[in-house]
């Protein structure tokens, strides 16, 4: 709503961007990149530089997008951690261990991240349990159901699987030996997203959701449906980016992806969506996971101790946050001089 | 009024059921032996080192806030403790200060931070989860050139913080007990521990009743950072040696030992033996395992479902507990 | 003319109240005396809440005097309102459902036992006083200090806030629709107590939008619309039918015609 007034305000076109939610975000972008660049010189700037964080980026920006659609609809997803490693080893055991087509595979992860993605969604819609708490119990159930299956099944904690050429090429490929197809699966996970988020009905209903899901509710949104679709989406996610790693490498391993769950949510703050829901953007969201992986990589090509990178994120975020503090604070001011 | 409802309203009622029928099902399905289960030290160990953090994490929950940068406080107190005494070979009292001087410092960047915006508390703490975590490695790799010390420390700090009671028990399991005791009383007996629950119920209302809010959040963010680096600081006492690694496990754990031990996430109910009893239920299923016939590798899965069946226990004790007049008063 | 001699308990004098560009309330001159009940009456929007909050001192008047016994007040802060014996009691009465009846009564003034860094909370005095207190208001069926506000029924909670700010000292009770969340029965026990504190002595500002209510209790009556007091007037000196069409703001249109008209401009 706020969004729609200060759209719709007149004042000028500097002060109408610098209150769009992701113009902070597109601020820290430039200035990190431009760091980065001073520090790391030609190798980072060059294609080595931009494809290890594009990789990085195009992994954790898929999973980040869905969980960032969470956020402003007011919920958490911690269980991406384990839906990862559990849709990995799905393809790995229907198509590794026991040598079904790999396309039954594929089919068979993605569907581990719907069904435990509708199921977060039906305990979260269902009972009046906090989300975080929910998505954490699911991590733990997952992970352990993954890890018991795997050793029940495989009788060992990583699976290995040789990819067809064409399952290969889909998911796994990689344009001059290092830049991973993930990137263009990344860049049209965007545009959908973009479309459904900021084009379509469904798109306002998440921030109806975010905003006060009692008024959203009253104004005839399908609250709870909407939430389990967010759910699915962001257990899809994950599982896709499951099957591309375990059609990259050829393996999958039980112990992979918690790093996942924290990472997705940095991406989504530093891209300016609060987590007290009703407020962001994807474009945001994107602009938030380029920061962050930026920093995550080019730290290696600055010369500086790898730790660092840390402690530049975890600034990044704090700076983030209180910089949306404020930039929302101006935009409430705004709309509400207006009326 | 039965005696077992008034038992189920208390915010511990729960977790005293997880933790019943968690041993129960090792006994029966897992053919534990309960002796074995009962006399072995190591998810003692285990709870102790969670409980001394779960228990403020869980207070802090009570009064509507959340803190997971614990995560990095543990290897921030092993770090400060090896560094200071190991290195440099400062006596312990020294590193000891530093390390309740750290906690102090980031509960009051946590706490300033989380009462002078807007931002959930949650979010404030994974940024400084992480900025801590680069700190200690960068810092202790520039001081020391290594991200693992040693460090030897005297007899009476080894009895104090690192002993080993009968060869096998931990002497933090004894910290544990006594800190359980004074943060009980601290919440249920004194004057603040009422204002904790005042201010999780209502922060605005609180603040009207004329509660020190900002000061009172912010105390409790040093307490809890300084649990997480006390258990750091006992850890490295106990193995000679601090590793900047690990501790991240932790966040989850005391998470899900505070909400099994009946505390409400969004704040105002809640209490520390509470959060005892689910730190035990937590220490029982994740090691009590091994002492079974399941295999260990389900462990996760039956700690998310206990998980999950014990908060929608605890949802629903509550709200017995809030419609206990109306039952009782037919008119 | 002054039918009671002593001083009103509070008084605003030509209070104004503006955000920015929007004036919210307009020259609102308003008394409550001891042992009085004030009924604030008005629709939603014509600015009761931001007169409350005016006089609970979360916002200050822009222009305008509030008077305490006579003498000229301002309250920085809410506490500064409350320390001065105004309480406010919101619709929905306790704000601490989780917490026992003994222990939300006495939220940042707990009784306490023991001494030094020993002293501890007593509750059992706590329970007996709280308890003690809404029972002297006529809630008999609250008997358990240890019980959650939670599980009281809405009537019950309006009532232990009531009693609350009365042990507390309160001298005026300002109750924001205490009624409005309530079934007719519950109502009426929110009405009784509302009786019984003017009984005692204290001056109470009593808002609500059902006239039924009003005229239940009220000795004095205004009526707000769009921000300014339409109509003043005691008790027995207009009929129901006459105090609904003024809420309507039948008798003020060219009033309400004038502040469109001046909107209108502003926003030209």
């Amino acid at each position: 709503m706020s969004q729609d007034i200060s759209r719709g305000a007149a004042g000028g076109s500097l002060g109408r961007l610098a209150r769009r939610p992701e113009s902070g975000a597109f601020l820290g972008l430039v200035v990190v990149y431009i760091i980065f660049a001073v520090l790391g010189g030609k190798v980072f700037l060059g294609a080595p530089g931009w494809s290890s964080w594009l990789n990085m980026a195009a992994e954790v920006g898929i999973i980040a997008l869905p969980v960032g659609l969470l956020m402003i609809a007011g919920e958490l997803d911690i269980s991406v951690g384990s839906v990862l490693p559990a849709s990995s080893l799905t393809v790995a055991i229907l198509s590794g261990h026991y040598d079904l087509p790999l396309w039954i595979g594929v089919a068979g992860g993605l569907g581990v991240g719907l069904a435990v993605g509708l199921v977060n969604g039906l305990l979260v819609t269902r009972t009046t349990i906090p989300s975080l708490i929910i998505t954490i119990g699911t991590m733990f159930a997952v992970m352990g159901l993954t890890l018991g299956l795997t050793i029940l099944i495989a009788g060992s904690t990583g699976v290995f699987v040789v990819p067809d050429a064409l399952t290969k090429s889909v998911f796994g490929a990689a344009f001059g030996g290092m830049f991973q197809i993930g990137i263009l699966w990344w860049a049209g996970f965007v545009l959908i997203v973009l479309a459904l988020l900021h084009v379509s009905p469904w798109g306002n209903w998440v921030f109806a959701i975010g905003g006060d899901r009692d008024s959203a509710r009253n104004a005839g949104i399908p609250v709870a449906r909407v939430t389990i679709q967010l759910y699915m989406m962001s257990g899809f996610a994950a599982a896709f980016v499951g099957v591309t790693q375990v059609v990259t490498f050829g393996s999958a391993q039980v112990a992979a992806g918690s790093s996942f769950i924290f990472n997705s949510i940095m991406c989504v703050v530093i891209g300016g969506v609060s987590l007290t829901g009703g407020a962001g953007s994807v474009i945001g969201i994107l602009f938030g996971t380029m920061t962050f992986c930026i920093v995550n990589q080019g730290i290696f090509y600055s010369g500086l101790d790898p730790n660092v990178g840390s402690i530049i994120i975890g600034a990044l975020l704090l700076l983030a946050v209180l910089s949306n503090d404020k930039f929302r604070a101006i935009a409430l001011s705004y709309a509400a001089k207006k009326k | 009024m039965s005696v077992l409802s008034a038992f189920l309203r208390r915010p511990a009622a729960g977790s005293i059921v997880s933790l019943i029928a968690v041993v129960g099902f090792y006994i029966l399905f897992g053919g534990v032996n309960v002796v074995t289960l009962f006399g072995a030290a190591s998810w003692l160990n285990f709870a102790a080192n969670l409980g001394i953090i779960a228990i403020p994490v869980g207070i802090l929950m009570i009064a509507g806030e959340m803190d997971i940068s614990i995560g990095a406080m543990i290897p921030a107190g092993s770090m400060v403790t090896a560094i200071i005494s190991g290195y440099y070979g400062l006596p312990i009292w020294v590193a000891i200060l530093a390390v309740v001087g750290v906690g102090v410092l980031v509960g009051l960047v946590n706490g300033l931070l989380t009462v002078n915006t807007t931002v959930p508390s949650l979010i404030v703490t994974l940024g400084t989860l992480v900025a801590l975590q680069g700190i200690v490695l960068s810092v202790s790799v520039f001081l020391t050139d290594s991200v693992s010390v040693a460090l030897e420390a005297p007899p009476w700090a080894k009895l104090a913080f690192g002993q080993l009671i009968g060869g096998s028990h931990q002497v933090i399991i004894l910290w544990w007990l006594g800190l359980t005791l004074v943060f009980a009383a601290f919440l249920h007996l004194s004057p603040i521990g009422n204002w904790v629950f005042a201010m999780g119920g209502d922060k605005v209302s609180a603040r009207n009743a004329g509660i020190p809010t900002r000061k009172l959040t912010i105390g409790l963010f040093m307490v809890s950072a300084i649990a997480a680096a006390f258990v750091g600081m006992c850890q490295t006492i106990q193995f000679n040696s601090a590793q900047v690694s690990g501790g991240m496990g932790y966040i989850f754990n005391a998470i899900v030992s505070v909400v099994v031990g009946g505390v409400l996430l969004t704040g105002g109910f809640g209490s520390v033996f509470g959060i005892f009893f689910g730190t035990l239920t937590f220490a029982i299923v994740s090691q009590g395992i091994y002492f079974t016939q399941i295999d260990r590798n389900w462990s996760n899965l039956i700690i998310g479902v206990t998980l999950l069946i014990a908060v929608g226990m605890n949802e629903s004790f509550r709200k017995l507990a809030m419609t206990a007049i109306r039952k009782k008063g037919t008119k | 003319m002054e039918m009671v001699h002593t001083a009103p308990v509070l008084e605003l004098q030509s209070v104004d109240k503006s955000f920015g560009p929007i004036d919210v309330l307009h020259g609102i001159s308003l008394k409550v005396h001891a042992g009085e009940v004030l009924c604030l009456l008005g629709d939603n929007g014509a600015g009761k809440s931001t007169l409350i909050k005016t006089l609970a001192g979360v916002h200050q008047p822009t222009r305008g005097k509030i008077l305490m016994d006579g003498a000229e007040v301002s309250f920085a802060t809410p506490r500064d309102a409350a320390e001065r014996g105004i309480a406010t009691v919101h619709q929905f009465g306790g704000t601490f459902p989780l917490m026992s009846i003994g222990r939300s009564f006495f939220v940042g003034v707990e009784p306490t036992k023991g001494w030094g860094p020993f002293r501890i909370f007593d509750r059992k005095k706590a329970n007996d006083i709280a308890v003690k207190a809404v029972r002297d208001f006529g809630i008999t069926r609250i008997d358990d200090g240890d019980r959650l506000v939670g599980g009281l029924s809405g009537g019950e909670r309006q009532s232990l806030a009531i009693a609350r700010a009365v042990h507390f000292g309160a001298r005026v009770l300002i109750l924001d629709e205490p009624t409005a969340a309530l079934g007719v029965k519950q109502a009426a026990h929110v009405l009784r107590i509302i009786n019984e504190a003017k009984r005692r002595g204290l001056a109470v500002i009593f808002i609500t939008h059902q006239v039924m209510h009003a005229m239940a209790v009220g000795d004095h009556f205004a009526v707000l619309i769009r921000g300014a007091i339409a109509a003043d007037f005691r008790r027995g000196e207009k009929t129901r039918e006459e105090i609904t069409d003024l809420m309507a703001g039948g008798e003020t249109m060219a009033d309400l015609e004038a502040s469109i008209d001046a909107q209108e401009r502003r926003h030209a």
